[in-house]
């Protein structure tokens, strides 16, 4: 099946768990997103047709709101907390380590599809500060050191706790 | 056969800690041994109790026995000696500094003897997905109250007579704000609550609506039927996932209640409410972006007036007030409006929860009354700067807040006196930072996440703060220039007085107040080449003092570059071309044997 066809499908059946009002447009761009882990142009088309709005708008909200990416984002999201807590404890220091270790920078992905990078404004964890997030992990009081060893253990396709 | 009870902390702090894994170990536990055993204890999931730093924490009652850093390792020993033998296993309790001693019960740590509270009093104390747990500590008598023996004019006066104030940051009066939107004209009204916690290093929104969110309900339900409104909204950041978890639980659970949804209480008033998950972007906590994101626009601001009470959620009439607010609602209708206005000081009245993190010994959640000293908050609540530091600032209201100097430690925590000094109470962040941070660099912090945050919408906010930014970056690179500092400042007036919403007209205060209060510190980044804290790494050169220096190597242990080396017992050297400047010799060092140069 054509691909953009099976996405703008899924799209609808993510939408229509939401009446086709125009306030439900944050909330359905927030599902496709978690589904997709961004948003497919084809599945933005078919959320403006749903809601009779048009699809600049749809664009505008998926540029708006931080929690929207328009380009796919890798198998695991490293999420540093750069928080004010996070900030003072050294998370700048856990940034230069990922970047000597992956190349990358904030909102930026691996050529291998494996890791992206993201840095949050505040996760709330503040007592374990400095923290970062793999997909749902936590990790707290990292270290460069620490956050190397656990990098690599996802590199060696095992996630292993702190 | 005495019931025991024992709660596992499953707050977010406690959660990233892995209390989860501890929650289950010991219901299998308690599971395996239950039938043999005469002691039924009952595993309940509670909201933050406050020290996340400490977490997991496992409280056990009636015996009111508090572990903190529990493992999985412990839980067996935990059963074993506590729960069947009442013994207490030393080794997990806290060790309170200040008391010099192991404490049994949280409710005795010094962390909790100065505190006071109200919008808390169910985190940590209650199940958080449990209505019963709430209902038995009085959940729901106040709308009872408000419902069955009030009326809606009375209710504004009562909050009005409180002298609740906004605990947003903002601080307008609540019930004057309840009023307006009762009076203005509509029938269709709406309550919100605004969950939109952005200040990064605050986290009280969040253990509230996690650990105790049926207060939150109440409260709106209240609000509700004193404007009478009938629907209601809870904007809860996307990010909260365990918030919007529970939120979810509780407004179904109160609804199967009779306390949410047709004819509550068996009256004619009629209050539903449902949860939108925010997208992600600071600028929504400022309320008129709020209603526009709600709507399903992107959350611009638009200018005031108009106030949400004449024209709010698509053009009708609305109040917003944020989660703490919400909470401290039904126990002012409970307890009266003369009781909550005794608490605190002249303008502000009641408490206020603050989120104490940065260099602090105790890190965690903290609810406080009104016109308490920050010395008593850091030191005493808080337990003072660890690790032999020097106490150096403390930064309340975030982003939108300032920094405030040793000198001014013995200032009364309150909305006026924290404004009159430069800073402001926020929603309720206060970081504290040792001689270890660098004035200039925090300042940049924070501008660096205001420009990412600004709308962009008004030129003032968008362009001022890039500009002010570009600045504070030249300076803390070595690039600052004759005239900066008069620059920063004349920039920063130029944004507060233009900027459309709150986002803009604050967002300078952290360069201003720390330019007001550590000019020296700005100075010697510009004139001198040099960050006195050691943390511009293009200013820093780090040294070893060879009088000072014992040849211990603990340094060499972790510097990641193997830039110092040195005999055993005789004092080392770094090499200047291969250090980083990350500072671990200098955290390590037991002497301060490495400086700044």
């Amino acid at each position: 099946m054509n691909k953009d066809l099976q996405i703008q499908q899924e799209a609808e059946y993510i939408a229509r768990h939401y009446a086709p009002e125009r306030r439900f447009l944050l909330a359905i761009l927030q599902d496709i997103q978690r589904h997709y882990k961004y948003l497919p142009e084809a599945a933005m088309e078919k959320v403006a047709e749903y809601l009779s709005v048009p699809v600049v708008k749809v664009y505008a909200m998926a540029t708006f709101y931080k929690a929207f990416s328009l380009t796919p984002k890798g198998k695991y999201i490293i999420k540093v907390c750069d928080g004010t807590a996070c900030h003072i404890a050294g998370s700048m220091d856990l940034l230069a380590e990922i970047k000597a270790i992956l190349g990358l920078e904030p909102g930026e992905t691996t050529a291998d599809g494996l890791f992206s990078l993201e840095t949050v404004a505040c996760i709330g964890a503040c007592g374990l500060a400095p923290v970062a997030v793999i997909n749902e992990q936590y990790y707290g009081n990292l270290t460069p050191l620490t956050l190397r060893k656990i990098l690599a253990g996802y590199q060696g396709g095992v996630a292993k706790n702190a | 056969m005495l019931k025991k009870t024992v709660y596992v902390c499953c707050g977010t702090g406690c959660l990233a800690s892995g209390s989860h894994a501890i929650y289950q170990a010991l219901q299998a536990q308690v599971k395996t041994l239950g039938l043999a055993v005469e002691v039924v204890p009952q595993i309940k999931k509670t909201g933050c109790h406050g020290l996340c730093q400490k977490g997991p924490l496992v409280h056990i009652a009636p015996q009111d026995v508090t572990y903190i850093h529990v493992k999985l390792e412990d839980v067996e020993e935990i059963v074993e000696q506590t729960l069947l033998q009442d013994q207490v296993v030393e080794r997990l309790l806290y060790v309170d500094r200040q008391q010099g001693k192991r404490v049994v019960s949280k409710h005795d740590w010094t962390f909790a003897q100065k505190q006071l509270k109200i919008a808390l009093r169910n985190c940590g104390e209650i199940s958080q997905d449990c209505i019963e747990d709430y209902i038995a500590r009085d959940g729901y008598a106040a709308l009872r109250q408000a419902v069955t023996a009030m009326t809606p004019a009375q209710i504004r006066e009562e909050i009005t007579c409180s002298g609740l104030r906004g605990r947003g940051g903002g601080g307008f009066a609540t019930g004057n704000k309840w009023s307006l939107t009762a009076q203005a004209p509509g029938d269709i009204k709406y309550v919100i609550c605004n969950g939109d916690e952005g200040d990064p290093g605050a986290f009280m929104d969040r253990s509230i609506l996690e650990g105790d969110p049926h207060t939150v309900l109440e409260g709106m339900a209240i609000c509700a039927f004193a404007i009478r409104a009938k629907r209601g909204f809870l904007y809860i950041r996307d990010e909260y996932s365990l918030a919007v978890e529970n939120m979810k639980k509780a407004i179904a659970d109160a609804e199967s209640h009779g306390m949410l949804g047709q004819q509550i209480l068996g009256s004619d008033f009629d209050f539903s409410v449902e949860v939108v998950r925010g997208g992600g972007a600071f600028v929504c906590g400022e309320e008129t972006s709020l209603l526009h994101s709600i709507e399903g626009q992107t959350g611009e601001p638009s200018p005031k007036p108009p106030f949400p009470s004449d024209h709010g959620l698509w053009g009708q009439p609305t109040v917003i007030n944020n989660v703490e607010t919400w909470a401290n609602i039904p126990v002012i209708i409970q307890r009266g409006a003369a009781w909550f206005s005794a608490i605190g000081s002249d303008g502000s009245k009641g408490t206020k929860v603050f989120s104490l993190v940065g260099k602090i010994a105790n890190t965690g959640l903290v609810e406080v009354p009104m016109g308490i000293t920050l010395r008593e908050v850091i030191f005493e609540i808080g337990g003072g700067v660890p690790r032999r530091r020097k106490f150096k600032a403390v930064q309340t209201g975030g982003p939108s807040g300032g920094c405030l100097p040793e000198a001014k430690l013995d200032l009364q925590v309150d909305f006026d006196s924290l404004l009159a000094e430069g800073s402001m109470m926020g929603s309720g962040g206060m970081i504290v930072v040792d001689d270890r941070t660098c004035m200039v660099e925090f300042a940049r912090y924070y501008l660096t996440f205001l420009s990412e945050e600004s709308c962009g919408k008004c030129a003032p906010c968008r362009e001022g703060i890039k500009a002010m930014l570009a600045i504070l970056v030249d300076i803390c690179q070595g690039r600052g220039r004759e005239g900066d500092i008069q620059l920063l400042e004349e920039l920063g007036k130029m944004v507060q007085a233009n900027s459309l919403c709150g986002l803009g007209k604050t967002a300078p205060n952290p360069v201003l107040s720390n330019i007001h209060y550590f000019r020296e510190e700005f100075e010697a980044h510009i004139h001198e080449k040099r960050c006195p804290a050691g943390v511009c790494k293009e200013l820093t050169v780090l040294q070893i003092d060879p009088q000072l220096c014992t040849g211990c190597g603990a340094c060499v242990k972790v510097c990641p570059v193997d830039a110092i080396a040195g005999e055993q017992r005789q004092p080392h050297v770094l090499d200047q071309g291969k250090c980083i400047k990350c500072n671990n010799c200098r955290d390590r060092c037991p002497v301060d044997a490495i400086v700044v140069g």
